[in-house]
C-alpha cells in the first residue's frame, strides 16, 4: 500500500522532448513507472525512448486513458501545462519545474480549487512510491519499499533522510516533495492526512525549512489528527535573517519562520524533532523498533 | 529582488500616484541643483540603501538651506550607515533622494504581500503609521487590518471601501483612498511584487493623500518577463560575489565562517551548514549549484568559493538527483587544475551517476578526502581545517 501513486500509476510526461524530460523519462521507465505518453506541442507524432508524443493533453488523454501527469515545461509555460492537465481531466499533477511566478501560481491554485486535480509543486523532486512507481527526478535506488511515509520541502534533503532510512533497511511507503515556493498545490498537512489514512504507513518523516509557516500549520494539525509516530528536521538553524536561502520560500522575515519556532510547535505536539540532519534515519530506527 | 526608495517612487509615479518631488543624486554638487530646481525651502534627504530604520540611523534629514543640504550630502555619500536592520557593519551609501518634506496631519500604514497559508494576496492596513508595524501587531493587535484578495477576481470596490473605513478615511478622502488602493493592487501584480510596502502612507493638511516611504520587493523567478527590472538588476552591487553567482544561475551568501560549502538544493545546502556547525565549525557560505548545472557552473561556484579569503577547508555535498555526480566530478577536476586549491578538500557524492563520478575522482593526486555521509563529510572536514592550523 501507499499513497498517490502505484504501479497501476498511469502517466504523461509534459515536456517529454527537453534535455530534463528526456533524461528523467527514461529513469522512469528504467524503474517500471507507467509512462505512456509525453506532450510537447509541436513534436506530436514522435517517439521519445519509444514513448508516444503527443501535441496536446487532450490527444493524450484521450488516446492513453493516463489519469497522472509529470511537468518538466520551462517556467514561463508551466502554469499554462499545469491547468492543460487540469483542464484534460487529470487527477494528480506532480510539477518539477522550478521558477514559476508566484503570481502565476496565485492563480493557478485559485483555479485548482475549482477542479478535482491535485497538484503537488512546483519547484519539487515529485512522488515515489518504491518498488512499484517513481514520478519525479529522485535517484531511485536510494530507496526500498517499506511503511515509512516521508514528506518534505525539499529536494536533495529528502534524498538524505531516504537514504539513511535505506541503509538501515527501514523502507518507505511514500515519499513526497511538496516544493519549496511559498505557493504550491498540496501542503504538509494535505500529506499528512494522507499518511494517517493509509494503513501501510507506520511512521513519517517531515522535513521542513526556514520561512512561511508551513511547519507551525503542520504542528497543529498533528497534535490533533495525527495517532502515528512523526520524525522531524527543519533545515536552516544557521541561515542569516533576510536573505533568500535558494528556495523562493527559505527566508526569514522579521524574525518570523525561524527554526527555533517551528522546533517548538512541533515539539509541543509530540513530534521527535532531531537537530542534526544526520540523526534522522538512527532516530526513525529507535522509534520504530 | 529588492528595489530602492527612488526606483520604487518612480514606478509609482508613473501609475500616477502621489508621491513627492524629488531626484536621487550621488554627490554635493547635484544635491544642491535639486535642491534649487525643487524651489522649496523645506526639503527631506534620504539615503537610498536596501534596508530599513533609516530614520532611527540617522539616514533621513529635514534640511532648510542649501549648506545644510550640501553639507549633509556629503556627509552621508561614503559613510556606512547603520540602521537596526542593517547589521554592525552597516551599509554604503551611493545614492541618496532629494525630496520637496510634505506638512503631514495623519501617518497611516499599507502593505500588500502574499500570504501563503491561504494563496491570496492581503492587504495590510493600520492607522498607525510612520511606526514599527512589528510593535503595533504585537501591542494593539487591535488596529491592525487584513483584507483578502482572490487572486483570481482582484481587489473589489467594496474591500477598497472597507480599508479606506478602517483607516478612517472618510468624504471626500474615500474615493481617493479607494482608487489610490485599486492602483496599488495594480502596481502589485503588474510589476509581479512580492512586497509592496507603504509607511507611512500620509495624509496632508488639505486632504491629500502622499505616500512617502515605499518598501517594494519583486519576485526573482518573474524577472524573465520584466526587462526593466533585469536591467536595475544587474546594476545592484554589481561585482559582488552574490551579484556574480546570481549571473551564473547560482545561490551564493556569503556567511561568517572558514569552511567553503558546495552543495546541490537549497534545503540541502542550509543542512550542511547546520552539521557543520553542530560539529563545532563554521560554514562561510550557503551555496546551492541547483539542479542539472552544467560543468561550467560547477566550474563558477569553486571560483566563488575561493573569492573569499577566509575559506580554509571546502566541502562538497552533492546528492545527486536531476543534478548528476559526473558532472560535479569534472568541476572539481576543474577546479583542482584552475584554482589551485591549497586547502583540504572534502568530498561526498550520492545519487545519480555516482559510480560515474566516484571513476573520474578516483585518483590520488588530487588530494581529496572523501567522505560516506554528511556527519563523516562534516567531520572530516572540520579537523581538516583545525590540523593545518
Amino acid at each position: 500500500m501507499s499513497i498517490l501513486i502505484n504501479k497501476d500509476t498511469k502517466v504523461i510526461c509534459q515536456g517529454i522532448t527537453g534535455k530534463s524530460g528526456m533524461f528523467h523519462t527514461e529513469h522512469m521507465l528504467e524503474y517500471g513507472t507507467k509512462i505512456l505518453a509525453g506532450v510537447t506541442p509541436g513534436k506530436g507524432g514522435s517517439r521519445v525512448c519509444d514513448v508516444p508524443v503527443f501535441d496536446s493533453m487532450k490527444e493524450a488523454v484521450e488516446k492513453t486513458g493516463c489519469d497522472t501527469s509529470i511537468i518538466y515545461v520551462p517556467a514561463p509555460f508551466a502554469a499554462d501545462a499545469i491547468i492543460e492537465a487540469a483542464e484534460s481531466e487529470i487527477k494528480l499533477i506532480i510539477c518539477i519545474t522550478e521558477g514559476i511566478p508566484t503570481i502565476d501560481m496565485l492563480k493557478v491554485k485559485a483555479y485548482l480549487n475549482t477542479k478535482t486535480a491535485r497538484l503537488i509543486g512546483p519547484n519539487c523532486p515529485g512522488v515515489i512510491t518504491p518498488g512499484e512507481s517513481k514520478i519525479g527526478i529522485m535517484p531511485g535506488y536510494i530507496h526500498a519499499p517499506g511503511a515509512v511515509g516521508v514528506v518534505s520541502r525539499s529536494g536533495t534533503l529528502t534524498y538524505e533522510a531516504v537514504w539513511q532510512l535505506t541503509q538501515r533497511n527501514i523502507g518507505q511507503s511514500t515519499c513526497i516533495g511538496i516544493g519549496g515556493d511559498p505557493v504550491i498545490g498540496t501542503t504538509f498537512i494535505d500529506v499528512l492526512k494522507l499518511f494517517q489514512e493509509d494503513s501501510n504507513t507506520e511512521a513519517i518523516v517531515l522535513i521542513g525549512e526556514i520561512g512561511g509557516s508551513a511547519e507551525e500549520e503542520a504542528a497543529e494539525f498533528i497534535k490533533m489528527e495525527v495517532t502515528k509516530p512523526v520524525i522531524s528536521f527543519i533545515a536552516g538553524l544557521t541561515a542569516p535573517e533576510g536573505k533568500r536561502m535558494g528556495h523562493a520560500g527559505a527566508i526569514i522575515a522579521g524574525g518570523k519562520g525561524t527554526v527555533a519556532e517551528k522546533v517548538s510547535c512541533l515539539r509541543n505536539s509530540g513530534v521527535t524533532v532531531v537537530d542534526s540532519p544526520a540523526d534522522i534515519g538512527e532516530t526513525v530506527e529507535k522509534m520504530i523498533s | 529582488m529588492k528595489l530602492y526608495e527612488y526606483q520604487a517612487q518612480n514606478i509609482l509615479h508613473k501609475y500616477n500616484v502621489n508621491v513627492t518631488r524629488g531626484e536621487v543624486v550621488t554627490d554635493a554638487e547635484e544635491a544642491a541643483k535639486v535642491y534649487n530646481q525643487l524651489g522649496v525651502k523645506r526639503c527631506v534627504i534620504k539615503a537610498q540603501i536596501l534596508a530599513g530604520g533609516r530614520g532611527k540611523g540617522g539616514g533621513v534629514k529635514i534640511v532648510e538651506t542649501l549648506d545644510e543640504v550640501k553639507d549633509y550630502t556629503s556627509s552621508i555619500i561614503g559613510s556606512r550607515l547603520i540602521t537596526p536592520q542593517t547589521g554592525k557593519e552597516g551599509i554604503e551609501v551611493n545614492k541618496v533622494l532629494i525630496a520637496e518634506a510634505i506638512d503631514i496631519k495623519k501617518e497611516l500604514y499599507l502593505a500588500i504581500s502574499i500570504d501563503r497559508s491561504t494563496s491570496k494576496i492581503t492587504i495590510i492596513s493600520s492607522t498607525e503609521g510612520g511606526t514599527e508595524i512589528e510593535e503595533v501587531a504585537s501591542k494593539t493587535p487591535q488596529k491592525i487590518f487584513k483584507e483578502q484578495v482572490d487572486p483570481m477576481l482582484g481587489i473589489r470596490d467594496f474591500q477598497a471601501r472597507q480599508i479606506a473605513f478602517n483607516l478612517n478615511l472618510t468624504g471626500p478622502l474615500l474615493t481617493k483612498a479607494s482608487n489610490l488602493l485599486k492602483n496599488l493592487f495594480k502596481i502589485f501584480i503588474e510589476n509581479d511584487c512580492s512586497l509592496l510596502e507603504i509607511n507611512p502612507l500620509v495624509l496632508t493638511p488639505d486632504e491629500e493623500i502622499f505616500v512617502l516611504d515605499i518598501k517594494m520587493d519583486i519576485d526573482d523567478n518573474a524577472l524573465f518577463r520584466h526587462k526593466e527590472f533585469q536591467e536595475i538588476h544587474n546594476s545592484l552591487d554589481a561585482g559582488s560575489t552574490e551579484s556574480m553567482a546570481s549571473e551564473a544561475g547560482l545561490s551564493y551568501i556569503g556567511l561568517e565562517g572558514n569552511i567553503g560549502c558546495l552543495v546541490n538544493g537549497a534545503g540541502l545546502a542550509m543542512a550542511t551548514m547546520d552539521i557543520i556547525k553542530l560539529h563545532g565549525g563554521s560554514p562561510a557560505n550557503f551555496l546551492d549549484v541547483g539542479g542539472d548545472a552544467p560543468v561550467e557552473r560547477v566550474k563558477t561556484a569553486f571560483e566563488l568559493i575561493f573569492t573569499d579569503p577566509k575559506v580554509e577547508g571546502v566541502l562538497v555535498n552533492i546528492f545527486g538527483g536531476i543534478m548528476k555526480c559526473d558532472v560535479i566530478a569534472e568541476g572539481i577536476i576543474h577546479a583542482i587544475e584552475k584554482v589551485n586549491i591549497k586547502v583540504p578538500l572534502v568530498v561526498r557524492l550520492e545519487g545519480t551517476n555516482v559510480e560515474i563520478a566516484r571513476k573520474i575522482l578516483d585518483n590520488p593526486d588530487l588530494h581529496i578526502i572523501f567522505a560516506n555521509s554528511m556527519k563523516d563529510a562534516s567531520e572530516k572536514i572540520i579537523k581538516a581545517v583545525n590540523d593545518r592550523k
